[in-house]
Order: C-alpha cells, then sequence, then structure tokens
C-alpha cells in the first residue's frame, strides 16, 4: 500500500517541484493531488483518503492556516500530518501555524534535500 | 544612499542570491543598487510586482527579459520553455514570492511585521508600471547567463505612504 499525498500551494510551479522532489525521496509514494488553495484542498479530501497533507500558507480563497484550522477542527481528518511551506521567515505566522496543530513546516526557498529531510519521518509514519 | 536604504539594498542581494542558489542551482552576481523615481521609463518584458504592508508599505518587483523568464523557469521546473507562457509566469511570480518574502524576513527586525500579497505577472511591450505612494525605489541589478534581473523594492511608513496617496489621488496603474 502506497502513501496518497495533498500538495497545496497556489503557484502551480510549486505543485510541480514538490511533485518532483516527492517522488525522489524514493520512499512508497502513491498518488500525489494537487489543490491551487485551501478550498479545493478540502474538496480533495472529502473524496480522496489522504495521509499527509503538504501545505502553503499564502494562497488566495482559502489560506494554509484557514485549510490547518479546518483539517483540525475535523474528526475525519484531524489526525493527519500537515507541513507547511512558506516564505514567511518571521515568527508570526509558524507560531500561529504551530498553534493551529501543524505538524512542521518548511520555508521557501528550500533544496530538495530539506523537503525530504522534513518528510521522511511523516512518511514513514503514514507509511505501512 | 541612506541606512536603510543600504539595509533594503542588501537585503535585496542575500534574498536574490539565496534563491537562485537553492531554487535553480546557480550563482547570480550582484551588480549594485541605485535609487530610481517613481515613474520608470517604458518596459518591455516580464515584470511582476507584489505588496508589502504592515507599518511600512510598499512593493517589491522583478523585470527581466522573456528569455530571462524562459531560463528560470527552465531551471527551476527542469523543463524546456522556449517561450512565455502561463508556466513561464507563474515561476517568475514564485520567484518573486520568494525574493521579496526573503526581503521581507531579512527587514521584519528593523521595520516590524509585513505581510506579503499574491503576486502579479505582466508580460508585454511598451509599458510603464507606478505605484502610489512617496518612496522611491532601490533597484539592484543582477547578471545571470547575459541577462539582466531587477529586483526592486519600495518601502515608505504607512502613514506617509496613505496620507499622499489620498491627497494626491494617486493609484497603482499600470500602462500598455
Amino acid at each position: 500500500m502506497e502513501s496518497e499525498i495533498l500538495v497545496v500551494d497556489d503557484s502551480a510551479a510549486i505543485r510541480k517541484i514538490l511533485q518532483r522532489v516527492l517522488r525522489q525521496t524514493g520512499m512508497s509514494i502513491g498518488a500525489i493531488y494537487e489543490a491551487g488553495d485551501g478550498q479545493e484542498a478540502l474538496e480533495t479530501l472529502k473524496t480522496r483518503k489522504i495521509d499527509l497533507v503538504l501545505s502553503d500558507i499564502n494562497m488566495p480563497k482559502m489560506d494554509g492556516l484557514q485549510l490547518l484550522a479546518s483539517v483540525r477542527a475535523s474528526a475525519a481528518w484531524r489526525n493527519i500530518p500537515m507541513v507547511m511551506i512558506t516564505t514567511e521567515g518571521g515568527e508570526s505566522k509558524v507560531a500561529e501555524a504551530v498553534r493551529l496543530g501543524a505538524s512542521g513546516y518548511v520555508r521557501k526557498p528550500f533544496t530538495a534535500d530539506q523537503i525530504k529531510e522534513k518528510l521522511t519521518g511523516f512518511l514513514e509514519a503514514v507509511l505501512p | 544612499m541612506t541606512e536603510l536604504e543600504n539595509l533594503i539594498a542588501a537585503s535585496i542581494d542575500n534574498s536574490t542570491r539565496e534563491v537562485f542558489a537553492t531554487m535553480l542551482d546557480a550563482q547570480i552576481g550582484f551588480d549594485g543598487a541605485t535609487i530610481e523615481s517613481q515613474m520608470s521609463e517604458a518596459n518591455d518584458g516580464v515584470v511582476s510586482f507584489i505588496g508589502l504592508a504592515g507599518t511600512w508599505t510598499g512593493s517589491g518587483s522583478l523585470a527581466c527579459s522573456p528569455a530571462m523568464a524562459c531560463r528560470v523557469c527552465s531551471r527551476m521546473l527542469m523543463t524546456e520553455n522556449q517561450a512565455v507562457d502561463d508556466e513561464v509566469l507563474d515561476a517568475v511570480a514564485e520567484l518573486t514570492n520568494m525574493i521579496v518574502g526573503g526581503v521581507k524576513t531579512h527587514l521584519e527586525p528593523s521595520l516590524g511585521p509585513l505581510g506579503l500579497s499574491i503576486p502579479t505577472v505582466v508580460y508585454g511591450k511598451n509599458f510603464r508600471a507606478r505605484g502610489a505612494g512617496v518612496a522611491e525605489w532601490i533597484v539592484a541589478s543582477f547578471g545571470w547567463e547575459g541577462e539582466t534581473l531587477l529586483v526592486k523594492v519600495c518601502l515608505a511608513p504607512t502613514t506617509v505612504t496613505h496620507a499622499h496617496a489620498h491627497a494626491t489621488g494617486h493609484a497603482s496603474q499600470i500602462e500598455v
């Protein structure tokens, strides 16, 4: 059985980069779904069994913090690991993400190794 | 340049080189920074904008040729982009987000918390852009593979920016 991952970012470029990096981890990853904002992400969560969410914070319509709050408020999704990706180097957004229950965060710009390092533990935890 | 302008220029330099090194695996050369008045020359090519807001308000902007935009996209996404399309514009938008986001992070200890808007990218010929407010642009020039990338930031204390904008009726505009 392979893990299914949801990548949420309003930038198609970042979604593409993350798809590539996730495939390079060599871990047993199945489908990688994409969403352009928090609302799209919630729709995907309703229809797919997602094992890990990787989400940008700064997005239109519904941002990553609102998505995180919605996921943590849901009985069905509250235990899904959620790693935030952000250009926000300051503490305020990161602290808010941690307060809302983020499992971790990665700051943009990132290297492939940084993403791999950050996600490996979560992927190992959700992999059978 | 003032102490703050030097700080902004150094922040642009650091952030731009960091983003190119991590996301493009490339070294970009810093050719220096200057001050530019509000009204810029007419542009051809790809220009992006992103807003900064907090106790200081302003904008960040990137400008480059279509060829450089395609090369940045190709390098970032590991694709072959020969012409400016949605994928190239999206890559430039994300480059803007990361570079100006890095500048914001560098400046926050001095200027306080700053928010970042969603970036906008324009591609065309003979257009002119200006923002509302009194601040001049700090323009940093970079060279990469024979092309030039301009990274611009303008910032002013929020009260000054708003007071001037309201008094003069200036609004952001793009003349195409």
